[in-house]
């Protein structure tokens, strides 16, 4: 049987060209890999080789001939036992002026296939919090705390998780976060990096394509910029990419946001910016009970899990339940206090001024609804939306930039979905849309505050 | 990691230990039958898939970007010879000879390519990201330099489980001049991971000459301010790169630490699909095609040994032809993945 030479697509945009020059002539022998043609394109002139070894037969598109479409025939190759001669009558001048021969040729399905619609994207059911035993003992501890218990629980539990950054060993820790587990858990599983973001990043995401479970932490989220294309492109792409074969169990963590007159490069809040990124699950407590309960989940989730702290938070106390194992679940918002005229949703340090904003619009009256989201990928919608039915009304809080805010996202949601409830536009409280200042009363004045909180909330309100 | 003492500067000596063996132009064991026979078969395969790939690409069956490996086939085929099971393999995009090598099936890299559910991602991946966890093949990876701290990740875990594997990091001669290449050099011997860091050095960053963008173009001395020794390897004689590869793991599964191995090769396409490679002259390539082309070495050496005839070659080659004529037939029949695959392997 004769082969088919056609002519090729050289680019991924390619859809016809100019056979410009014959390398080879009717009874000529090829070998795979020999040049036997060129084709002009758009872009430049490309060599064509042969694939198949055999005696060009018929050559069926002279040179020089312009806009041959992409997978016209443009030769007949015979091979071993094929009549070269009458392989060489069979094909007529008339086939070639048609261009019939390649519609021959079975396009590619991505050409022929209508487009079909797009399946809905699919729902996932979170758990609600486990049921707290009537008489826990609830101790009194800092969100720090709280974060270096959840990590020994779990490093105790697992032998395959172990922590690494910049001073979380010998140094115990840039925010001392991680006090002490060195001394318990040894410096296999407690490891000290160089100060290479990008490159511990990276090899944190490859021993967790192992099935290890690296715990990074960044001594804050400003540094990770270094490392986010391990993140986002290797941590967070590899199980779609692999068609679910592996993927990366990692948590990376630390604080983020602003901290205290440390300026524009160290005070960045990033929920907004992984909260964009499917394959990313994106945590930022408040509370040090969710903070203990949520890091150990992140530990555990088979998913690589970006979990967002606060400098400023740290020393924070909070009551956590006394239980021998306490996990939350990822993806559920928390009602911090219940209310019936307005809904404020904020999240990790956001919720300090949310908080003393409720405090002081219950003095006049206004009884809100306070929720903390907790997670901000997957969101919470639903708990928000039916907050917002009992309301009507709706004002987020946060500390990142104002443009794509998780603010908007949420408000954008909102009206998507629940826009008859709405009884006033959303308003939605950020930071200021400048880099952060040094001076003391710029940075002031660039942060939320909670007169702004109070202010949104009255004037959804209508008072 | 315990901390380590650093030399005082008075201290210092020479980085790097003179390197005593030669693995471009010295003298290395020849290969028995099966040993060139099994290269020959092996190289021939890649070789056959990667035009028979250029050709779907012509005829708008692949799409996007496909970067072959023509040329280059020593290299993986070499180094393959002298891993065990349990080592790691990953590298950059030009990666479907590396996964033809470590033993993923042709039929699976070929529909991934044209965007089948029969790829070995359901053809959510393509060309430059695939994967086996069977094969202990951790991608094909599309950003350059990005699968050097993944690798060097994969050494992590082998010491961390206290296992005797090895990590083969593959990268090219553009990668190496990335940050992220020597961060992780400087953690790998730091905590001396088992990881062999193979720089294919095949003279072009996409059309960029190596002596263009680098100011060391020895790369196998790239490693030399973290004492990471390093060899510069014949990557076109597959006997070169095997004999090279066994110093490389012994270095590694004997806890010496990171090695570099520094491939000297060619590839004899374009940098990907679209490129007309106006960069070098057609001499240049002519000259490496016909000079130290890796298969025909070892076609030579059977026929002069007479360890097969030239039928016996040719019944390989109809082999060879088959095996890729089944992966080019599957990969046009077997269907687009189902629109429900959308949504799958987001989150666990």
């Amino acid at each position: 049987m004769p082969i088919d030479i056609l002519m090729p697509a050289l680019s991924p945009t390619m859809e016809e060209g100019t056979l410009s020059k014959w390398l080879k002539n009717e009874g000529d022998a090829v070998k795979a890999g020999d040049v036997i043609a060129e084709i002009e394109t758009d872009k430049a002139t490309m060599e064509v080789e042969a694939v198949d070894e055999g005696t060009i037969a018929k050559i069926v598109v002279p040179a020089g001939t312009e806009n041959v479409k992409v997978n016209t025939l443009i030769a007949l190759l015979a091979e071993e036992g094929d009549d070269v001669d009458q392989l060489g009558k069979g094909v007529g001048q008339d086939e070639v002026a048609a261009g019939a021969k390649g519609a021959e040729v079975e396009a590619p399905l991505a050409a022929q296939a209508a487009p079909a619609s797009v399946p809905a994207a699919p729902k996932t059911e979170v758990a609600a919090d486990p049921d707290i035993p009537a008489g826990t003992e609830m101790v009194s501890t800092t969100v720090r705390e709280a974060l270096r218990d959840a990590m020994a629980e779990e490093m105790r539990r697992d032998g395959d998780v172990f922590v690494m950054g910049e001073e979380v060993a010998e140094y115990q820790g840039a925010y001392k976060i991680t006090q002490g587990l060195l001394q318990e858990f040894g410096a296999k599983r407690v490891i000290d990096t160089p100060i290479t973001e990008h490159g511990f990043a990276g090899v944190g995401v490859g021993a967790a394509m192992t099935g290890l479970r690296p715990i990074v932490e960044f001594m804050t989220f400003n540094f990770a910029m270094q490392a986010i294309d391990q993140i986002i492109n290797s941590a967070a792409k590899t199980l779609y990419m692999s068609g679910g074969q592996m993927g990366a169990p990692i948590v990376f963590r630390g604080p983020n946001g602003a901290a205290a007159r440390v300026a524009a490069q160290h005070s960045q809040c990033y929920a907004a910016w992984y909260s964009h990124i499917p394959g990313l699950k994106v945590v930022m407590p408040y509370t040090a009970a969710d903070a203990k309960g949520l890091l150990k989940a992140a530990i555990r989730d088979p998913n690589p899990v970006i979990f967002l702290e606060n400098e400023i938070l740290y020393g924070q106390h909070f009551d956590v339940p006394k239980l021998d194992d306490f996990v939350l679940p990822i993806g559920k918002a928390r009602i911090h206090k219940a209310g019936k005229d307005a809904t404020v949703v904020s999240f990790g340090i956001g919720m300090t001024y949310a908080t003393k904003a409720v405090a002081e619009l219950e003095k006049d009256g206004i009884d809100v609804e306070l929720i903390d989201l907790r997670t901000i990928r997957p969101m919470d919608l639903p708990t928000i939306i039916e907050s917002v039915k009992k309301t009507g009304r709706l004002v987020t809080v946060e500390e990142g930039y104002p443009q794509s805010s998780v603010g908007t996202e949420i408000a954008t949601r909102v009206m998507q979905q629940a826009f008859d409830y709405l009884d006033a536009p959303i308003l939605t409280i950020a930071g200021k849309d400048v880099p952060m200042p040094y001076a003391a009363n710029l940075e002031k004045l660039a942060l939320p505050n909670v007169g702004e909180v109070v202010q949104a909330v009255k004037t959804v309100c209508y008072k | 990691m315990a901390p380590r003492k650093t030399a005082s500067v008075s201290s210092r000596k020479s980085a790097v230990k003179p390197v005593k063996k030669d693995f471009n132009g010295g003298t290395f064991a020849d290969f028995s039958k099966d040993e060139d026979l099994n290269a020959y078969r092996e190289m021939l395969l890649i070789r056959r898939f990667e035009e028979k790939a250029g050709q779907l690409y012509g005829m708008g069956f692949i799409g996007g970007f496909c970067h072959l490996y023509i040329g280059q086939e020593a290299v993986v085929v070499g180094m393959q010879m002298a891993l065990k099971e349990g080592d790691q393999v990953i590298t950059g995009y030009r990666d479907h000879g590396h996964m033809l090598a470590c033993g993923m099936s042709a039929r699976g890299v070929m529909a991934e390519l044209t965007g089948r559910r029969g790829g070995l991602s359901k053809g959510k991946g393509g060309s430059m990201h695939m994967f086996s966890k069977e094969k202990h093949f951790y991608g094909g990876h599309g950003i350059v330099g990005a699968q050097v701290s993944l690798g060097t990740g994969l050494a992590f875990a082998n010491r961390y489980r206290g296992n005797d594997n090895v990590s083969l990091t593959y990268f090219g001669d553009g990668a190496a001049n990335q940050g992220q290449v020597y961060e992780s050099f400087n953690m790998a011997a730091l905590w001396k991971l088992p990881v062999i860091y193979i720089i294919e050095n095949n003279r072009y960053a996409m059309g960029t000459a190596v002596s263009r963008a680098s100011a060391q173009t020895d790369f196998s001395q790239r490693g030399a301010s973290f004492n990471i020794p390093g060899y510069q390897v014949d990557g076109m004689d597959v006997r070169a790169v095997k004999a090279a590869a066994d110093e490389a793991v012994e270095h590694c599964r004997t806890g010496k630490g990171p090695i570099i191995l520094e491939m000297l090769t060619y590839r004899y396409r374009g940098h990907s699909m679209s490129d007309p490679a106006k960069y070098r002259s057609k001499d240049e390539v002519q000259k490496m095609r016909s000079e130290h082309d890796p298969i025909e070495q070892v076609r030579a050496r059977l026929l002069e040994k007479k360890w097969a005839s030239e039928d016996e070659l040719k019944q390989i080659d109809k082999d060879v032809r088959d095996v890729v004529a089944d992966s080019a037939d599957f990969a046009q029949s077997d269907p687009e993945p189902d629109a429900s695959e959308l949504y799958t392997d987001i989150l666990i």
